[in-house]
């Protein structure tokens, strides 16, 4: 008479001992904890900084040096026009950007995935190019072009050095190198035959463009618009070097000038100036994180 | 509507992709575009619908040259393989969209949708989202898309090719019965051979960019004019055997180290003419086993050594090793036929194929 034995319980493939498995989460969790943590200290320190009159460590202290001090007088700047002139043009340079980079990028990656044209792997190649020479190179000639625009006549004034219009121009041509590569990459993943069906149905290209193309992208169209936006939001040393003063400014150049070398910085201000402009993209992000998550979905049938 | 295609060439710095073709599509008829991947076929369609500019001959409508003429403006209905829906659009969205462009009245288009749709099995699901539909639905709103515009000519570029085998079968009937209703002039491209028999009332084989044969199905099938074709159409496909005819005693032979067959007269006399060596083609299902009682009868049978046995269910398709060739029969599978069998087969040489070697045309046919 045979007896069978009955095989002990196997572990799934690929897993660890129940004991390994917990040791190994466990140091995945302490060594993240362990990174996320100086980055958790400096943002509570602005948090705090900017409730109390000051700090020492991350303890808010008063003028005599105990514990307390807090103080709503660094948010003072709030009813100053200067902090909200400055936001405004920081607005105004990050819409501008987002439009026309929008526009520039989808137009042109359209025609660079789909259209032949003479010098087209040349263009291609430039942006490539282009895209590794980074404003602090171009400074200098940038200053000439902007003067030049200047002395346009009429939209001179708009345009031109010390403009924000002007600054928002600068920073839509740094930008478009990467906008345009990035909605060439994805309108090449889109099928061919979508477009000759609307083709043959009577759409002309502009309406393909528009009608078919363009929707398809839209997630991508989506992540280029917040990079830009988030790029012109904090952009510094552009708006820096050609605008002069505080009416042109925008807001990281308006806390630079809070900083300054003869007077001793009030560190706590600036902590509040600083927070100040990070609150809108905060908000932004709240919002919009289903369509951020969404990103992650592909294009193409079935994802 | 006639269509007359005309030394229609298309290539890309030197990548020929069609190579003057010519043919003429009868009005109402369903001419199937035939080949292996790579041939042409899709090109010279696409050349039709507009898509692309011929480098060189004429496509004409009714015999109006319609080379310059954009795509929208041609009469066509286009089915892609991969559907080629708006994936942003609702189903009504998709089929309507032709209709849209146009500018039509709202209540117009609406109602020409819902004719079509009917017509395609999907009048009630116009409501849905494209993702939500199967492949087989998905087709047929493609296919609907397509009739709206009350084309004159319909293309069809693999339509069938994303589908399962079983529905495969259906949508071939379906779309076959439909275009003989309607009697709208069809070009069907397809690397399936079964398909273009079953529904073309032409076909045109293509390889290489060059049309090899255009011709109605029976005689692509029993009268191939090149190696190419008889070795596409049919399936499964022919065996090709090197052989040698030579006269004796009055009668014709062909002849290998492994082969002796008697050849009817009619087909020797042409082969005879050529230098001796010919390719000689032999379909499967003009071969079977000889009973097990008669002699095998000389000069008409094929002896070799069973290598592979693949049951079809109604009969069993065999590969026979006979010297470096193995070639495949159809064979009845009560006989029983297992591997390492040495068996003789009957040839019907009254089917035999033949051609030149060398210029792959057939000796038979002109």
């Amino acid at each position: 008479m045979t007896t069978t034995e009955i095989a002990p319980p196997l572990r799934p493939v690929g897993r660890l001992p129940k004991t390994r498995e917990k040791m190994g989460r466990r140091f995945a969790y302490g060594f993240l904890i362990l990174s996320i943590t100086p980055i958790l200290i400096g943002y509570t320190w602005l948090v705090v900084a900017t409730l109390s009159f000051r700090t020492e460590g991350l303890l808010p202290r008063n003028a005599e040096g105990g514990i307390g001090g807090f103080t709503l007088r660094n948010w003072d700047f709030v009813t100053d026009s200067a902090i909200w002139n400055a936001m405004l043009n920081s607005l105004l340079i990050a819409v501008a950007m987002v439009i026309g980079v929008g526009i520039a990028s989808t137009a042109g990656g359209y025609a660079l995935s789909r259209m032949k044209f003479a010098g087209r792997k040349g263009f291609l190649s430039m942006t490539l190019v282009l895209h590794a020479f980074k404003a602090e190179m171009l400074l200098i000639a940038i200053f000439f072009v902007l003067r030049f625009l200047g002395d346009i006549p009429i939209i001179g004034d708009y345009i031109g050095f010390n403009s924000v219009g002007g600054v928002a121009l600068v920073m839509i041509a740094l930008e478009l190198p990467l906008g345009i590569w990035l909605m060439k990459g994805f309108f090449d993943n889109l099928p061919w035959d979508m477009e000759r069906a609307a083709l043959i149905d009577g759409a002309s290209r502009f309406r393909v463009w528009w009608q078919i193309m363009l929707p398809q992208v839209r997630p991508g169209l989506a992540a280029l618009s917040l990079f830009t936006f988030i790029a012109g939001w904090n952009a510094y040393l552009v708006p820096f070097t050609f605008t002069i003063g505080t009416k042109v400014a925008n807001m990281p150049v308006f806390l630079n000038q809070l900083i300054s070398d003869t007077a001793p910085t009030n560190w706590n201000q600036v902590a509040a100036v600083g927070l100040f402009q990070m609150i809108p993209l905060l908000i932004f992000f709240i919002f919009t994180q289903e369509l951020l998550l969404n990103i992650y979905a592909g294009g193409s049938k079935g994802t | 509507m006639k269509v007359e295609i005309d030394n229609l060439s298309k290539s890309w710095d030197g990548v020929i992709g069609a190579d003057s073709i010519t043919l003429d599509i009868a009005d109402g008829d369903l001419v199937a575009f035939l080949g292996p991947s790579g041939c042409g076929k899709t090109t010279t369609l696409l050349m039709v619908a507009g898509i692309y500019k011929p480098t060189e001959g004429t496509i004409s409508f009714d015999g109006r040259v319609v080379n310059e003429v954009s795509p929208k403006d041609r009469g066509i209905g286009m089915v892609f393989q991969s559907y080629a829906l708006y994936p942003h659009m609702s189903v009504f969205g998709n089929i309507s969209y032709p209709l849209r462009l146009q500018k039509l009245d709202k209540g117009d288009i609406k109602q020409r949708v819902q004719k079509v749709a009917d017509m395609m099995g999907i009048g009630d699901l116009l409501d849905r989202k494209i993702a939500q539909l199967s492949g087989g639905q998905q087709q047929r709103v493609s296919l609907g898309r397509a009739l709206v515009k009350e084309p004159q000519l319909l293309l069809f570029d693999e339509p069938l090719s994303n589908l399962d085998a079983r529905l495969r079968l259906t949508m071939r009937g379906e779309i076959k019965r439909l275009q003989k209703d309607l009697g709208i002039t069809s070009i069907y491209v397809t690397h399936d051979q079964v398909e273009a028999m079953t529904m073309a009332d032409k076909i045109a084989v293509m390889s290489k960019g060059i049309l090899q044969a255009y011709d109605v199905p029976e005689a692509l099938y029993d009268r191939p004019k090149t190696l190419f074709v008889a070795g596409f159409v049919g399936n499964p496909p022919m065996n090709f055997f090197d052989v040698e005819i030579s006269r004796a005693n009055g009668e014709f032979r062909a002849k290998n180290q492994t082969i002796d067959l008697v050849i009817p007269p009619d087909r020797a006399e042409k082969a005879a003419a050529a230098k001796g060596q010919v390719t000689m083609g032999l379909r499967p299902e003009d071969v079977n086993l000889t009973g097990d009682s008669s002699a095998a009868t000389e000069g008409h049978t094929i002896a070799g050594m069973v290598e592979v046995v693949e049951p079809l269910g109604r009969e069993d398709l065999v590969g026979v090793k006979i010297g470096d060739i193995e070639m495949r029969v159809l064979v009845d599978k009560t006989r029983g036929v297992k591997i390492g069998d040495n068996i003789n087969l009957a040839v019907d040489t009254s089917k035999i194929q033949l051609f030149d070697p060398e210029t792959e045309q057939s000796l038979l046919w002109a």
